[in-house]
């Protein structure tokens, strides 16, 4: 009997359409979509920006009617009977909704409410969420005073409180260090095996879709398939290969990759770059390939990805330098001394320094709350240093005449655009505030428009626009006035695999043009990029170097270091003990 | 189908919210008090030592008996200027509103017929405070006139002579018709624009979606917020009655328990219109202004709160039927100074239950939990 | 030179953001409409058709004509004959009449005996001020049946009343009074709005720190934001004289130099006091509220609708910081007496100081708020 009822799907949709009105236009979100949910396991819903992984969500909790189509979860009609699966229904929307001025236990007594669950069963449940979130030591605090990564623990509690047979997870890990997240994994894997639940979460993290039982892959609304991760991956056997070389650096190595016409993806891993073939090509044999170290690889999720969605394409490197005014003078461009920040009582930044070199790809990395944003905004003159010093090309920006910030670019993880402003008007404005004028500023435009294929989306408001086409945006705008320093604060926050890489190639052609890029992120994966990186922890640097160096740092600890991801969360770890 | 635990739960969540969101509080409480500040002790549009300017050509018993008449009273600060030249100088600076003339033959001339001896200029810019100098200097005169032709040994009769009963508001206090009309504008703050506020804001901030993908029903949010909202109005009124009562002297010639009920009935609308905007606007800003613009600015305008309604245009006096603030207006000022008037309390009442009726209705009828 | 440019660049932009806004475009168009229309139709003091009742017990013919007076009064409307004592009391209940005429049984013996006659008038006196004013009505329809009863008689009568003039406004419109009021008051909330929401909004976008890493100077940011509010305001300002002149009909007698002299310091001023909430405030709700907590009281103790002169003497020493009441009087005094500029530098210094601190402050705020 048991196995019949676990094999009965948690949720089964046939056919479901649905369609928005945005502005004059009619968005087909979902289009003809059926898949079935097992049950007891964790599913991946997994797509680019836009594919209508949201609206799925939504439509399974019962948020939205569909246009066609029929749902059924846990055995019941969603359409018709919303109340009831909600009984049985965990749900975390994306910018999961905590009352911001409500303290963390207020917050879990409401949906203990919310849910009826008895008062007598809470203070156990209590303890069981507040032991394995960590949240014991907060519970009077108020949400809104909680970091980024305990705000999405706190929601994942909130929406477990009543033990739920099916829990929805809108990218609960966007914007969360990797520490958080692995914990945030812990939570909810071990619900799915101790109390049977089952999950679907949607994420911008390739390699949590790796450790998922079953995927279904989104993308412009329909389903392009669904299977177990090895499923899609072993699609792409033999397809997969480690690149390297003993002289040229390996940014320059992946650039030239990129644009050969038999190399779908090109990554930097480690010392070496990933390459992903297209379909019946291999290296050997290619003429670029000759003197290069080749290896073969096991090909993961990320691989598939990338290959259904048709790749990105290469990035052709500038006629014309985009930096060719920057005087070619060694020395640090960034350096920072004895660097402290005090908000009263509380020290966000305790006495750091670090140095970074003209043409460098320099990373800021830190859990949330661990000081990173605070230096960041110190170096852009956004925030006074309480003691300590710091320059920015020989000036401290805070102080530096207002000229001075026309040598740097800024772009934060908002990617801070008007949004009622077009495109076009966005550039002119930005242009304009950098003293752009006549025929200089048309050429700059022109540029923007050209490099970053803006042409089609040139009087759609910036509002309008899908996140990877803002985040194209914001990046043309920190880059009209030829700035020899770009601050990148995560910018590439909640965009998907496909604009993530597409960024990262621009980023690597300013990069070897000479242009000095400070960065802040949460992928890991892209911690490979920098050229050297720092590693904070509460208000200290914990580790700083080459990518390669602070693994070797890190497999000091004994702990088994593969990626940057553990990596960091093992010197996070060893810093906590 | 609707669970107290749910119940609850909302209302204790809305109940910290107010509490800890600076904007409730100065929503619910400072603009109240401060209003009733402003309207009780501040605003006024009775006119009291109006400054107005006295010129005597020539001094003699008559004028002196005359302008004594007029330093007597509270309507008026006279000051003495030599000549008319410095008297219009000064009105046109601001000085003084109006200027009482007498010329050189006023002593003369006072008993003889056709004799206009004494000349009230008044400063018109101000209407309505102008036709309240000149009704007043115009009595001052009249009584003295008999008085000083009773000392004079003249017989005088005025052909008809005016008695005026004022009923209801005998002493004429502006404050006495301000005040409780100002109750109806603080509970529109509170029931309409606070309400908008709050419900839009989590629309805002997504804690809307969060609440819907939970068990619990439309009705129970909707009551989650009706029934807070619903209690720091009545807080509100409350204050604003004791205050009312206790610190400005308004009379309470009515019933309190009635008072209480229609202000209720008064709250329900005003809920219902906040629920409604913020149901369509889902935005803070917008809801806001449409707030202001169709609860605030009518409560304020077209209640007859402040101008009286029988005096507008027919068009907009057809248009106050459909503003609830029209009738608790009435319902305050009848409750207030006249008294359980069931003629007045009957029909107003009725109107503010079908409005109750119809927004609570609609809200329910438009709110689904769903987003699209 | 480079300056000029940002700073132009900067105002282009706020008004793109501004009018492209569905939401924006609403505040600077729909509550200045609907706040003329309502005003400039609704608020009056003045009474037109009050309903009335008479109670004429006598019937002689120096009653009769003391009706007729009544009811050729544009002011009052006859809504209906009593005949009873008891009709009047739920008359007046019902507010279905404000004022009863009471013509007693003696009236006309009276007259013609030489007597004085009685006349009661029983007034609703729920609004005080319409009641002093229906009043006031009453009794100048009675002085002229006075006077034209002893003028009849030919007696060598007394001057029943004095002889009363009324400068700049000789008919008494309560429009006059209030509409060139509402010029200011829609200006005011106009700037406040748009001023003390731009700021905060950057704020909540974060598209304040993206200004601030640019070549952008505190003070051009400040100047960027204040002088689309300034435009906008001055436009808003003119659209409502335009509206009051040709459409309400209201004399504009004094110059539109001195006129604009005001505006453009009052300008200043609401400016000032919209960006120091808008540098205070870190949403836009905040910033909302901040404005309508400004605004109206500064509306109320303004003298808009109701005289200074009769508020409290701490309260009128309050006025003195609110810029409103400097406008109020510049509005009517050039509107309606035709005031000079040199009479009115009384009212413009206190603005240009208002407009300077608040400036200053709004300033130092801007600079010690900017992380």
């Amino acid at each position: 009997m048991t196995e019949i009822i676990v094999a009965e799907p948690v949720a089964v949709f046939t056919g479901v359409g649905k369609s928005f009105v945005a502005g004059k236009r009619r968005v087909e979100a979902l289009r003809g979509v059926s898949a079935r949910l097992r049950a007891g396991c964790v599913t991946g819903l997994i797509g680019p920006d836009g594919a209508g992984k949201t609206t799925l969500m939504r439509l399974l909790a019962g948020l939205l009617k569909p246009d066609a189509g029929e749902i059924h979860v846990l055995g019941q009609d969603v359409i018709g009977e919303p109340l009831r699966v909600q009984q049985s229904l965990g749900y975390m929307p994306q910018r999961f909704g905590l009352y911001e001025d409500l303290s963390v236990q207020e917050n879990l007594d409401l949906y203990a409410d919310l849910q009826c669950v008895a008062h007598a069963a809470r203070p156990e449940r209590y303890a069981e969420l507040m032991h394995m979130t960590g949240l014991a030591p907060f519970t009077h605090r108020l949400a809104g005073q909680l970091s980024g990564g305990m705000k999405q623990k706190l929601g994942l509690a909130c929406a477990l409180v009543r033990s739920p047979k099916l829990l929805l997870l809108d990218e609960p890990t966007a914007g969360v260090d990797p520490v958080s997240r692995r914990e945030l994994w812990e939570i909810v894997y071990r619900q799915v095996e101790q109390a049977g639940m089952s999950v679907l979460f949607s994420t911008a993290y390739l390699d949590e879709a790796e450790r998922c039982d079953d995927l279904l892959l989104l993308h412009q609304g329909q389903l392009l398939g669904q299977g177990k991760p090895a499923e899609f991956s072993s699609r792409m056997q033999g397809r997969i290969f480690n690149v390297s070389n003993g002289s040229e650096s390996r940014r320059r190595l992946q650039q030239q990759l990129v644009q050969q016409e038999s190399v779908l993806d090109a990554l930097i891993q480690g010392e070496a770059v990933r390459l992903v073939m297209h379909e019946g090509r291999s290296p050997q044999g290619e003429v670029w390939a000759k003197g290069l170290k080749i290896e073969q690889a096991a090909p993961r999720f990320e691989d598939a990805f990338v290959a259904m969605l048709g790749g990105v394409g290469a990035i052709a490197p500038e006629a014309v330098h985009a930096a060719a005014t920057v005087t070619a003078k060694n020395g640090p461009v960034i350096e920072v001394a004895d660097l402290s920040r005090n908000f009263g009582e509380f020290q966000a930044v305790k006495s750091i320094g670090f140095h970074v070199e003209r043409g460098e790809v320099f990373g800021l990395l830190g859990a949330n709350g661990a000081g990173k944003s605070t230096t960041f905004r110190m170096l852009c003159g956004l925030l006074p240093a309480s003691s300590g010093s710091l320059t920015v090309a020989g000036m401290n920006l805070r102080d530096a005449p207002a000229s001075a910030r026309s040598r740097i670019g800024y772009m934060s993880q908002r990617f801070s655009l008007y949004g009622t402003l077009s495109v076009l008007e966005n550039l002119r404005f930005f242009s304009s505030v950098y003293g752009l004028s006549g025929k200089g500023r048309r050429a700059r435009i022109d540029w923007a428009f050209e490099r970053f294929d803006l042409h089609d989306i040139a009087d759609t408001a910036s509002d309008d626009l899908s996140l990877g086409y803002k985040q194209r945006l914001a990046m043309a705008a920190a880059l009209l006035h030829e700035p020899d320093i770009l601050f990148l604060d995560e910018p590439t926050s909640g965009v998907d695999p496909l604009a993530r890489r597409e960024f990262w190639q621009r980023i690597n052609l300013l990069a070897e043009q000479g242009v000095t890029v400070l960065v802040t992120t949460h992928f890991m994966e892209e911690a490979e990029y920098c050229d050297r990186l720092v590693i904070m922890a509460e208000g200290s640097i914990l580790a700083s170097g080459t990518p390669q160096a602070i693994k070797q740092t890190a497999a000091a600890t004994g702990e088994k270091v593969a990626t940057m991801e553990d990596a960091f969360i093992a010197l996070i770890q060893r810093e906590a003990a | 189908m609707i669970s107290g635990m749910r119940m609850r739960g909302l209302m204790r969540k809305e109940f910290l919210q107010i509490w800890r969101d600076p904007s409730s509080i100065a929503i619910a409480f400072v603009l109240p008090v401060l209003l009733l500040f402003i309207f009780g002790y501040g605003v006024s549009l009775d006119a009291k030592h109006v400054p107005i300017a006295l010129v005597v050509e020539q001094q003699d018993a008559a004028t002196a008996s005359f302008t004594g008449a007029f330093r007597k009273l509270d309507y008026f600060a006279p000051l003495p200027f030599a000549n008319m030249r410095d008297a219009e100088e000064a009105m046109r600076e601001g000085e003084v509103e109006a200027i009482l003339h007498l010329k050189s033959d006023f002593g003369r001339t006072i008993f003889q017929p056709g004799g206009a001896p004494a000349q009230l200029i008044v400063n018109g810019v101000n209407a309505n405070t102008a036709r309240l100098i000149s009704g007043y200097a115009t009595g001052v005169w009249a009584t003295w006139l008999q008085q000083y032709a009773a000392l004079n040994a003249r017989s005088f009769n005025v052909p008809v002579m005016v008695q005026s009963r004022v009923w209801f508001n005998s002493e004429l206090k502006s404050r006495n018709y301000l005040v409780p009309g100002l109750i109806a504008v603080i509970m529109t703050l509170i029931g309409a624009l606070l309400t908008a506020l709050v419900v839009s804001r989590e629309w805002e901030r997504g804690t809307m979606e969060s609440l819907m993908a939970t068990p619990v029903s439309m009705s129970e949010i909707l009551l989650g917020k009706i029934i807070p909202y619903f209690l720091l109005g009545t807080g509100g009124m409350l204050l604003s009655v004791a205050m009312a009562v206790w610190l400005f002297g308004v009379p309470l010639h009515g019933s309190f328990f009635l008072l209480f009920g229609v202000a209720s009935l008064f709250l329900l609308v005003a809920l219902g219109m906040g629920l409604l905007i913020s149901t369509v606007a889902k935005n803070q800003f917008v809801a806001s202004q449409i707030a202001l613009v169709v609860t605030f600015l009518p409560a304020f305008l077209l209640s007859g709160f402040i101008f009286e309604i029988a005096s507008m245009p027919q068009v907009v006096q057809f248009i106050t039927h459909i503003i609830p603030a029209r009738y608790f207006v009435a319902l305050l000022h009848t409750l207030f100074m006249a008294g359980n008037i069931w003629s007045v309390i009957v029909p107003n009442t009725l109107a503010l239950a079908i409005m109750a009726l119809f927004f609570m209705g609609l809200v329910w009828r438009i709110s689904r939990k769903r987003l699209d | 030179m480079g300056s000029l440019r940002r700073i132009l660049a900067l105002m282009g932009k706020e008004f793109l953001a501004l009018l492209k806004d569905n939401k924006g475009r609403f505040v600077l168009i729909g509550p200045p409409i609907i706040q003329l229309m309502v005003f400039g139709y609704a608020a009056s003091f003045d009474l037109n058709h009050v309903p009335y009742a008479i109670y004429n017990e006598d019937g002689g013919a120096a009653s009769r004509a003391l009706v007729a007076r009544f009811e050729g009064a544009p002011a009052f409307d006859v809504a209906t004959i009593l005949h009873h004592d008891s009709e009047i009391k739920s008359l007046i209940d019902d507010k279905q009449v404000l004022l009863v005429v009471h013509i007693g049984q003696q009236f006309s013996r009276d007259l013609a005996l030489g007597q004085s006659a009685q006349l009661q008038l029983i007034v609703d006196g729920r609004n005080s001020n319409t009641a002093l004013i229906i009043l006031g009505y009453a009794r100048s329809i009675v002085l002229g049946f006075n006077e034209s009863q002893l003028l009849a008689a030919g007696a060598t009568g007394l001057p029943v009343h004095i002889q009363t003039r009324a400068w700049f406004n000789p008919n008494l419109q309560s429009r006059w009074f209030l509409i060139p009021g509402i010029a200011g008051l829609i200006t005011l909330v106009v700037t406040m709005m748009v001023i003390s929401l731009s700021v905060a909004r950057e704020r909540e976008q974060g598209t304040f720190d993206q200004l601030m890493v640019t070549p952008l100077r505190p003070f051009e940011i400040l100047l960027g934001k204040a002088l689309p509010g300034f435009i906008i305001g001055g436009l808003e300002g003119t659209l409502v004289i335009l509206v009051a002149v040709f459409w309400f009909e209201i004399p504009l007698l004094g110059s539109l130099v001195t006129l604009y002299t005001g505006l453009a310091l009052f300008l200043l001023s609401a400016i000032g006091i919209g960006l120091m909430i808008s540098s205070m405030a870190v949403t836009q709700q905040q910033g909302f509220l901040g404005a309508f907590l400004f605004i109206v009281p500064a509306i109320l103790l303004s003298g808009f609708a109701t005289p200074i002169e009769n508020m409290p003497e701490v309260l009128q020493y309050i006025t003195l910081v609110d810029p409103m009441r400097y406008l109020m009087v510049i509005l009517r005094g050039v509107f309606l007496e035709g005031t000079s500029f040199t009479m009115l530098i009384p009212q413009f210094w206190p603005l240009a100081i208002i407009g300077v601190v608040t400036l200053s402050f709004a300033a130092w705020l801007f600079r010690h708020r900017m992380y």
